[in-house]
């Protein structure tokens, strides 16, 4: 068992001040800790939400202010719209990119991760990525021009529910994937299916099995896709979702354990030099981290789930605030929810490395069931749609390490019918 | 633990104050009775099978298939027919998704808030009558003169059952809730009762349905009838499902308007409170359904092997979830045996939960506040003449089979 490092900490400085950042510090306080939190950040806003900016966002639901509740009793003091541009654990400060410097006693990485944009993007534009306020407020604005056709590249989470709720304002979308069907690659090939079946019929134009040459700004607002097979599609915005890029960067020459899947954490959230030793009083957690799981037998796990930011957040905070006595472990079982086409897809579990998959209650075609993932002898993950209700005994039992399946004869069971998974 | 505790929860001599029996369960909160009966008594354990999809709810027995009459046309064709219609065309209380949840959404539809405010002032007027017609009286019978009647004139008005056919819709009611009672289900004359009864309001709702169909009214009967967005249950359904209605909305109500009275009179400063701040009603409720549920427990039936804790709830086991168990367990509430409406927190089971969990809660809520408030506020000073009061024998569906109070003070003109 691991155990804090003698004395209270004074400082605690926090890199990254949105959803992972926030729930730190907020715990510190839960935790007593009543010494002084700075959160440094690049953006200029307070902490907002994500997820509303492709879903009711984009659609109009609601306005791009996603502001996180933050109590004003915590005593928080924000450096925003600053960047840190460098970690010295032995002296134990930040560097900012304005030159200053803030001292720590304990430093929380959460610097997340950023769209990864399209090669030679300038930000500007008919070409938009999907990640920060900003992003949202300027796509926004561009799809209330009521641009002819709106091109969607990528088939993952951002990309289909982009495609979804832009569709649900009434415009012609052409999503272009290069995956034989959308969220393969999260899903596997029959979910995603289903996923591709919905959007066609929500009158989204798929495109799938197909790449892009290139992109060529055509003046003003108007672009050209040129796809791999020849066809040239106009269009008035062009929506880059590729997926998102770790903002580690800043991290270079700290002496730490640094990829492109993120910070090496152990499961106490503290990070780890390149061989394996702790790095005193450096915590990374979030989308920016890559922690071992527990539950899949120590396997390094990196999602970019908003409910894993929380979490470990959360456990981060409390070993930060620790003074002696033994050190919380990130035992997470990662999930996720998603909305797409008036469905809610929710997953529990990591099914990466999985080779079968099964319906195991409702049907796919009537796109409300209960799927599980297996990968050798385990059930290792569980998705659902429109049927959260059954995924706690799913999640329970993949927690347990249950067997594929880990139960037969639920309600509402079609009979149990694996298939082979394909992922790509 | 006592493989016999079970077996004293159901003997009516605990009755009254079943709560000692469902500490000691609790003791061991997964536990198989002598029958292999499995009993489900902690709120964590129960919560957690309520969410569990190897949990099936179509544990009813097949009805008796037929008794000889003699009549071999009857015999042979017409009874056996006719049973294996009512045994596939279950209400959905007992039954399992996806039929469940496509007849419960249709039930769902027909309580929009629109119709629920309608149903407040409706329950109003109804109360008041009641309370109107104790005027005069130095005691009466609680359950008799105001639970009793509230709660059918309720149902019918909701279903639109036309107000001179209430008595014999209340017989009806009375007889067929010995159905959702788990121990009175494997008694052969009361299944024969059941039967008679289910066969004549069957015969009464299908003229009313036809009556509604051909001329629709602004009722739950005929808004079921037209069903919606091209959907509509048959009629078989639409039978089955008006019959739930009447019966998991009767015999519940009744319970929770005279335990509520029943507690009420036992700690006056609450009675007291509710004559003074008719706000805090909603809370109040909710911490009766905690304290005193009508319902206590349902059963179920383990689809597959269910492992809790240290348990394993076998395959085919039925299982009864003791909800008013988990309703007094000190691991999630605080100083349980205590009433106290300022709980905090309070995720009480007294409706169930999850995909059964009680569409007429927002209705109860309503009948219980407007009954409780009305009458505590009209008849400021009753005395219990019994207590405890004498009960009827369900153990699942408790509540007192009378409960007489004495009136120290008249009644209050009406409002
Ligand atoms: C459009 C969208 C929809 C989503 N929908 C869902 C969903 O439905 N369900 C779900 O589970 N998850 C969803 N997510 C993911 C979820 O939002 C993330 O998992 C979550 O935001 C991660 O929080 P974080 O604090 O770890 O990282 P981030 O939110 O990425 O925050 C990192 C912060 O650090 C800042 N930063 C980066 N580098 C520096 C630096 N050098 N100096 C200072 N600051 C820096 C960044 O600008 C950012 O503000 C969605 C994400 C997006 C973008
Ligand atoms: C105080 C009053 C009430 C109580 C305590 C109560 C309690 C309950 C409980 C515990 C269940 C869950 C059964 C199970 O899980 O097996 C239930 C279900 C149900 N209740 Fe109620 N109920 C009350 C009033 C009503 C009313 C007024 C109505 C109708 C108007 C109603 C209609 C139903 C129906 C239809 C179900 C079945 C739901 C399903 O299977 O999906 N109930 N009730």
């Amino acid at each position: 068992m691991s155990v804090a490092a003698g004395s209270p900490p004074r400082r605690i400085v926090v890199v990254g001040a949105s959803l992972c950042g926030l729930s730190a510090a907020q715990a510190l306080r839960e935790e007593g800790f009543s010494g002084e939190i700075v959160l440094v950040g690049d953006e200029p806003e307070r902490p907002y939400d994500r997820p509303p900016l492709s879903k009711q966002v984009l659609r109009g639901r609601c306005g791009p202010d996603t502001t996180l509740p933050c109590r004003p009793d915590l005593d928080l003091r924000f450096r925003l719209g600053t960047a840190a541009a460098g970690l010295d654990p032995r002296a134990r400060r930040v560097v900012l990119a304005d030159g200053g410097t803030i001292a720590y006693d304990r430093v929380l990485i959460a610097t997340g991760t950023r769209a990864r944009p399209w090669p030679g993007d300038p930000g500007s534009g008919p070409l938009h990525t999907l990640r920060t306020r900003r992003d949202a407020e300027r796509l926004g604005a561009r799809l209330a021009d009521r641009p002819r056709r709106v091109v969607v590249v990528g088939g993952g989470f951002i990309g289909c529910e982009a495609a979804a709720s832009i569709r649900a304002m009434g415009l012609d979308v052409t999503q272009v994937v290069r995956e034989t069907v959308p969220l393969v690659q999260a899903l596997g090939d029959a979910v995603g299916a289903m996923v591709a079946e919905v959007a066609r019929g929500a009158g989204v134009d798929l495109l799938t099995d197909r790449g892009i040459d290139g992109i060529e700004a055509a003046g003003g607002e108007t672009a050209v896709v040129r796809l791999d097979e020849g066809r040239r599609i106009e269009t008035g915005c062009v929506l880059v979702a590729l997926g998102a890029v770790r903002n580690v960067e800043w991290l270079a020459g700290a002496g730490l354990a640094v990829s492109d899947a993120g910070v090496r954490v152990d499961a106490e959230c503290r990070a780890l030099t390149p061989d394996g030793r702790v790095v005193p009083d450096v915590f990374a957690a979030g989308d920016v981290a890559q922690w071992p799981s527990a539950v899949y037998g120590g396997a390094r796990l990196a999602v970019e789930h908003w409910g894993n930011a929380v979490a470990q957040g959360r456990v981060a905070a409390r070993n930060m605030a620790a003074a002696g006595g033994p050190l919380a472990r990130h035992d997470h079982l990662p999930d996720f929810w998603s909305h797409l086409y008036g469905l809610t897809v929710k997953l529990v579990g990591v099914p990466d490395g999985a080779d079968r998959f099964a319906v195991v209650q409702g049907t796919l075609r009537e796109r409300r069931f209960v799927g599980i993932y297996g990968a050798g002898e385990r059930t290792v993950a569980a998705v659902s749609v429109d049927s959260a209700r059954w995924l706690p005994a799913y999640r329970a039992a993949i927690a347990e390490g249950a067997p594929f399946p880990p139960f037969t004869g639920a309600l509402d069971q079609p009979g149990f019918a694996p298939h082979p998974l394909a992922t790509a | 633990m006592s493989p016999t505790l079970f077996a004293q929860v159901l003997d009516p001599a605990h009755r009254a104050d079943p709560y000692p029996l469902y500490e000691a369960l609790r003791r061991s909160p997964v536990s198989r009775q002598d029958d292999g009966t499995w009993v489900v008594s902690s709120h964590a354990a129960i919560a957690r099978l309520l969410h569990d999809p190897r949990i099936s709810s179509e544990d009813l027995p097949d009805p008796p298939l037929f008794r000889w009459t003699g009549h071999p046309i009857q015999d042979l064709l017409v009874r056996p027919i006719r049973s294996r219609i009512v045994a596939r065309h279950r209400p959905f209380i007992f039954r399992d998704p996806p039929d469940h949840d496509l007849l419960r959404r249709h039930v769902m539809r027909e309580f929009s808030p629109g119709r629920v405010r309608r149903m407040r002032r409706e329950t109003e007027a109804i109360t008041g009558a009641l309370l109107d017609r104790l005027e005069g009286r130095a005691a009466f019978d609680l359950v008799e003169d105001v639970s009793y009647p509230l709660p059918v004139t309720v149902i019918c008005d909701l279903l639109g059952v036309p107000r001179e056919d209430e008595p014999r819709f209340q017989g009806w009611a009375t007889q067929l809730a010995t159905a959702l009672e788990p121990n009175q289900r494997t008694d052969a004359a009361n299944a024969a009762r059941n039967e008679a009864a289910f066969t004549a309001i069957s015969d009464y709702l299908r003229g009313l349905i036809r009556e509604r169909r051909a001329s629709p009214r602004d009722d739950m009967l005929s808004g079921l009838a037209a069903g919606r967005d091209g959907e509509r249950m048959n009629d078989y359904d639409l039978v089955a499902t008006a019959v739930l209605l009447l019966v998991a909305g009767h015999e519940t109500t009744v319970n929770l308007i005279t335990n509520g009275i029943l507690t009420l009179l036992r700690f006056p400063e609450h009675a007291e409170r509710l004559r003074r701040e008719p706000e805090i009603a909603p809370r109040l409720i909710e911490e009766l359904l905690r304290y005193e549920p009508p319902v206590h427990y349902r059963t179920r039936l383990a689809l597959a092997d269910i492992g809790l804790g240290d348990a394993t709830i076998p395959e085919g086991a039925p299982v009864v979830l003791l909800l008013a168990a988990g309703n007094r367990d000190p691991a999630r509430f605080r100083d349980p045996d205590r009433f106290d409406p300022d709980r905090e927190d309070n995720r009480h089971l007294g409706f169930g939960g999850g995909l059964h969990y009680c569409v007429g809660a927002p209705l109860a809520r309503i009948e219980a506040e407007v009954a409780l408030t009305a009458i505590v506020r009209r008849l400021p000073r009753l005395r219990l003449l019994d207590d405890p009061p004498p009960y009827r024998p369900g153990a699942s569906l408790r509540g007192p089979r009378r409960l007489r109070l004495a009136v120290e003070a008249p009644v209050g003109a009406a409002r």
